[in-house]
């Protein structure tokens, strides 16, 4: 696969998302307004990036009995950073991500690129896979975050979209969208649309 | 195939470097993200008295409204040379009633009004739940309030920090017609409006509720031997 295509794939066709299934749980956590979502995208792109490139330059040093470790030390040094640079700039965002930038360590997708892909390739195609992956699973919770806000509390990005009148006329945010059940069922919806659009997604 | 040995040492070196690295990150961002704290902090004390900032002008805001902090005791006595602002209430907390250290902020209002703000550490369901609570002169009637929580379930316990759960307690008294304290409960069911001590528990919300009730009776009894000083 050329560069370009390892950047670009994970947007559609391998989603790390909608097709590659991993990271599902986190896209349901952060997804009831944007702003944490977007943030909470930047950081696994920034993440992904970086433990790819590093364990794929460390590739052939790493024994095979303890790979595992390595990556984990890698990536849960990085998400500390990650995290401490949020409380640093960025401190009210820190406080909604909470907990789940912490649990970036855990993201499948994570562990799943650095088994696949950087183990075994040099480490400017790897960084490039990481950055697509990252950016795949930030649109996926962007598309989600969109929906859920807009319809959940009525605004986009922080910022009311929803007229006044349209609240005096009677209409009421869908409490729904806020709950994680809701996040499933939009990812799920995605999912949907995408492999009707690229048939030979769907397993037999 | 590698050797026992250099699994032994590849790791040690990683290790090392990694300890290193996450210690000088950690080293050089503490002082922005204790500022980020001191502001939140303002931010929170100024909210119990419904004064919105941003991060931004909340350090101008209290300077500006804040006029005066002081520490007491449990026997009303004022103490010297603490600062009201730099005391965490968890460590205060584990002390003995007659050693712990009482932070009250002072606020002059836009209409001249003295508020006094106490703050408040409790136990939630998951996790330790905080605030604010602010009091007219006559330290009985209750200005506001702002809850925070470390990990209450959403939708639930982590409800008390909305402004609809946190507005019920304007108003509230936490004397009784004889005088004696006896706080503000939070009443499963609802409490009806000319209840004067009693706001609406959260359903669902069970021991947040109940956590918080027992958190701002004992946080704010320890000061009523100076709230009654005061009074006189």
């Amino acid at each position: 696969m050329s560069n370009f295509k390892l950047l670009k794939a994970p947007f559609n066709r391998e989603n790390p998302i909608t097709v590659q299934v991993l990271g599902i749980c986190s896209a349901l956590a952060v997804t009831v307004q944007m702003k944490p979502a977007i943030v909470m995208a930047l950081s696994v792109i920034v993440v992904t990036a970086f433990s790819n490139l590093i364990i794929s330059m460390l590739r052939n040093t790493i024994p095979p009995r303890i790979r595992i470790i390595v990556q984990l030390v890698v990536i849960a040094a990085l998400v500390i950073i990650v995290d401490q640079l949020l409380k640093a700039y960025v401190y009210d965002v820190s406080q909604k991500l909470s907990v789940f930038v912490g649990l970036i360590i855990t993201n499948c997708i994570l562990m799943g690129r650095l088994e696949a892909f950087a183990m075994a390739q040099k480490p400017w195609p790897s960084f490039l896979d990481g950055i697509g992956n990252g950016i795949g699973y930030g649109l996926i919770l962007v598309i989600v975050s969109f929906f859920r806000e807009l319809l959940g509390s009525g605004s986009f990005y922080g910022h009311k979209v929803i007229p006044q009148s349209f609240y005096d006329a009677g209409y009421i945010d869908n409490g729904l969208m806020i709950l994680p059940p809701m996040a499933l069922i939009t990812i799920g919806t995605i999912i949907w649309v995408q492999r009707s659009k690229n048939r030979d997604l769907i397993e037999k | 195939m590698f050797s026992n040995r250099y699994i032994f040492i590849y790791s040690s070196v990683m290790v090392i470097l990694v300890a290193i690295a996450l210690t000088i990150v950690a080293v050089l961002l503490k002082p922005m993200q204790e500022y980020n704290q001191r502001v939140e902090k303002m931010q929170n004390i100024l909210i119990s008295v419904h004064i919105e900032s941003t991060p931004k002008n909340a350090e101008v805001l209290y300077k500006k409204y804040i006029t005066e902090s002081l520490v007491v005791n449990s026997k009303g006595e004022v103490k010297e040379g603490v600062n009201a602002f730099d005391l965490e209430m968890q460590v205060e907390n584990k002390k003995k009633s007659e050693d712990k250290n009482l932070p009250i902020f002072i606020c002059m209002s836009e209409k001249n009004e003295k508020y006094y703000i106490v703050p408040v550490r409790g136990k939630g369901l998951w996790g330790p739940i905080w605030g604010y609570v602010s009091f007219k002169e006559d330290l009985n009637t209750i200005v506001g309030t702002r809850f925070g929580h470390k990990s209450e379930t959403p939708g639930l316990g982590a409800e008390i920090n909305t402004p609809p759960f946190q507005n019920q307690f304007i108003n509230k008294t936490i004397l009784n017609n004889e005088g004696s304290f006896i706080s503000v409960m939070v009443v499963k069911g609802g409490a009806p409006d000319s209840d004067m001590h009693g706001v609406d528990a959260i359903s669902g919300g069970t021991i947040t509720s109940k956590g918080l009730e027992a958190m701002v009776h004992d946080c704010i009894k320890e000061y009523t031997v100076y709230f009654s000083k005061i009074r006189k």
